[in-house]
């Protein structure tokens, strides 16, 4: 379902009828299922029906002065469901954010200050980006730094802006170092070199700092030999997978869940320990709805002794996005100033509603999300957030 | 109306700053440098008034690393003419940078009665005092720090101003033209600037390069050492109940003579 590359390259606004997604795009039948199942539709002043039918009589322009495509969280979730299979979240929809970006009169202080660390500093918390491997010192494995060492690698790690800097983050980190080392795998970071993928400044609206991080992440790339590279950021996967390669990128890209999956018969025998959680999985909306990598994550926990998987009411396509996508992980604060649910707010009483003691995760920024979200429903005590590699890593230990 | 804004690069305090062998000054090869934050201010002040009065608007600096970043990005935000004021500068402080930049302005005959000149307030390195105080004084000019608001009578060829004072009280003024405001805070925050826009500005503008020779610039002041803060006291963790906590605050409270 992912969209030809070929067929949308410098593709803008003006000239998207005269692409192959163009004549895609002709062929709506308005039944509204986009705007239907868009988590923040009904805030949307031009949900993604009401676009499509504004591009056909030449007057989108009318969205650039709404705020509806800054509610856009990137899910997925209207393109995955099109009946004709428009592909609105990787083309349309970013089309118009980006000209709602350049329109807009005053740019939302968190989404404007993310958008200009990642610019300066290369993350978009706005950290040295020296620290960027600080979290190395902390593991218990050794790791790997292409600069320190540049000798070929088999797998190039992508590190990520949340997993390098952010605590929890880090703890991931230091359980996706742990797994790769006992699995013998030949592996090495980019440590300080690193800077964001740029998936969150492509697609929530701003193609020059993605075109800037791209273009440097892949001079990075250019200078070391590796085979594949691996992230477990979801964003990573789609801006590599997706972005880089119109800028030429040819490399080989994983997600850390399918790639461990991989090495599942030599992983089985490492983990000894019964954790007995109860554990319901969240699909994250780029891992899951844009990838398809809904089996993977579930046999990955399945693989952990004593754990029993409960669904939520929403999962694999259905899923509920965590609202961190499309510049969301910024736009909190804008969420709430339009009496806007915080999406991940909806989502944990479905997490809440399972019984659950695990809600586990595959996307750097649900951790954070999901970890405010249950403090904020109060139950912060009865669940918590685990990346699936961090219970990996705790069933390996003795 | 002319608009003339004059921008500073400092050490960016987000990367840890380390002291050079000399213990002396920050260690240049390691430090990156940013716009000064007044400054940043400075230059949205200087466009919203464009965008309201009409003019053109200049930004100055003397050249640092990482200025050009600064000198393109006021471009793509509106600025008509980026300078650079060549050279070596290290050791150079406001009354020195004060006499480079009225220099720059008496040679190229760009005071007249339509001209506002603009700076940052303040700098986190200002060690010698403020920029423009010493600029009013060498160009014989009204000069006012602190501004948190500018409007132009095009009528009375007059601004208003409110300067802010310590303890949260404000003083309005009125001025007349030609003169030089430190700007602490625009009218809005400095805007968002997409970076197809800067990658483009640089692609297509230019930077002035002026050359202005360091001569007979005040000596000012030379740093002996530089140290990092010393560690006096550390916070102490409250551990317990939260009676017990509050227990432990009371006790504090009333030990330290609070209550």
């Amino acid at each position: 379902m992912i969209v030809e590359l070929d067929a949308i390259r410098g593709v803008s606004l003006d000239t998207i009828y005269d692409s192959p997604e163009g004549k895609l795009i002709q062929t709506c039948i308005q039944c509204g299922t986009c705007s239907g199942t868009c988590p923040y539709g009904e805030y949307m002043e031009y949900p993604p029906r009401r676009i499509i039918k504004l591009l056909q009589h030449g007057l989108v322009d009318k969205v650039f002065d709404t705020d509806s495509m800054l509610k856009c969280v990137n899910c997925y979730a209207c393109m995955m469901k099109c009946p004709r299979e428009i592909h609105l979240t990787e083309v349309l929809l970013q089309l118009v954010k980006e000209q709602t970006v350049i329109k807009l009169p005053v740019v939302p202080p968190e989404l404007q200050k993310a958008l200009e660390n990642n610019y300066r500093y290369g993350n978009p918390m706005g950290e040295s980006g020296r620290k960027r491997a600080n979290w190395v010192q902390t593991s218990s494995v050794p790791i790997r730094i292409l600069s320190q060492n540049p000798e070929p690698v088999d797998v190039l790690w992508f590190v990520e802006s949340y997993p390098a800097f952010h605590p929890r983050g880090q703890d991931t980190c230091r359980a996706i170092a742990k797994i790769l080392n006992a699995l013998g795998v030949d592996f090495a970071i980019l440590g300080n070199e690193e800077k964001s993928a740029g998936e969150c400044g492509l697609l929530s609206w701003e193609s020059g700092l993605a075109e800037a991080l791209v273009d440097y992440n892949m001079a990075i790339f250019s200078k070391y030999k590796f085979n594949r590279i691996i992230t477990s950021d979801p964003h990573a996967l789609d801006a590599f997978n997706f972005r880089y390669r119109m800028y030429g990128f040819k490399g080989s890209i994983t997600h850390i869940v399918p790639f461990i999956i991989e090495n599942i018969d030599k992983l089985k025998p490492m983990l000894h320990k019964t954790l007995g959680y109860s554990v319901t999985y969240h699909d994250s909306c780029c891992l899951g709805r844009h990838n398809g990598y809904y089996d993977e994550p579930r046999a990955l926990l399945k693989a952990i002794p004593g754990i029993k998987l409960i669904e939520m009411v929403h999962n694999r396509i259905n899923t509920l996005c965590c609202g961190g996508g499309g510049g969301g992980m910024w736009l909190d604060t804008y969420f709430k100033s339009q009496n806007m649910e915080r999406l991940s707010d909806r989502r944990i009483k479905e997490a809440i509603d399972t019984g659950a003691d695990v809600l586990a995760v595959a996307c750097p920024y649900e951790i954070p999300r999901f970890e405010d979200a249950l403090k904020v429903a109060g139950y912060d005590k009865k669940m918590v957030v685990r990346d699936i590699m961090e219970l990996v890593s705790e069933a390996m230990e003795d | 109306m002319n608009f003339i804004v004059f921008l500073k690069m400092v050490p960016d305090v987000i990367e840890e700053l380390k002291i050079a062998d000399d213990g002396k000054q920050l260690d240049s090869d390691w430090i990156r440098m940013k716009l000064n934050e007044c400054d940043e201010n400075a230059v949205e002040e200087a466009i919203i008034l464009k965008e309201k009065f009409g003019g053109k608007v200049t930004a100055v600096a003397l050249d640092a690393p990482e200025l050009d970043d600064a000198l393109f990005n006021a471009l793509a935000k509106g600025a008509d003419k980026a300078v650079k004021i060549i050279g070596e500068w290290k050791d150079v402080h406001s009354p020195a940078i004060a006499e480079i930049f009225a220099k720059y302005l008496r040679d190229n005959n760009l005071i007249d009665n339509q001209t506002l000149i603009l700076s940052g307030s303040q700098a986190i390195d200002d060690i010698e005092g403020e920029l423009v105080y010493y600029l009013g004084e060498l160009l014989n000019l009204p000069a006012f720090g602190v501004i948190t608001h500018v409007d132009y009578d095009s009528g009375q060829n007059s601004v208003s101003l409110v300067k802010e004072f310590a303890g949260g009280l404000r003083g309005e003024f009125s001025s007349g033209l030609p003169a030089v405001l430190g700007i602490q805070a625009s009218e809005n925050p400095p805007r968002y600037i997409p970076i197809a826009k800067i990658r483009a500005i640089m692609k297509s503008a230019a930077i002035e390069e002026v050359v202005i020779p360091p001569d007979g610039l005040p000596a000012g002041t030379t740093i002996e050492k530089m140290f990092e803060p010393e560690t006096t006291g550390k916070a102490e963790m409250l551990d317990g109940s939260t009676d017990e906590i509050i227990e432990k605050l009371i006790g504090i409270f009333s030990d330290k003579g609070i209550i």
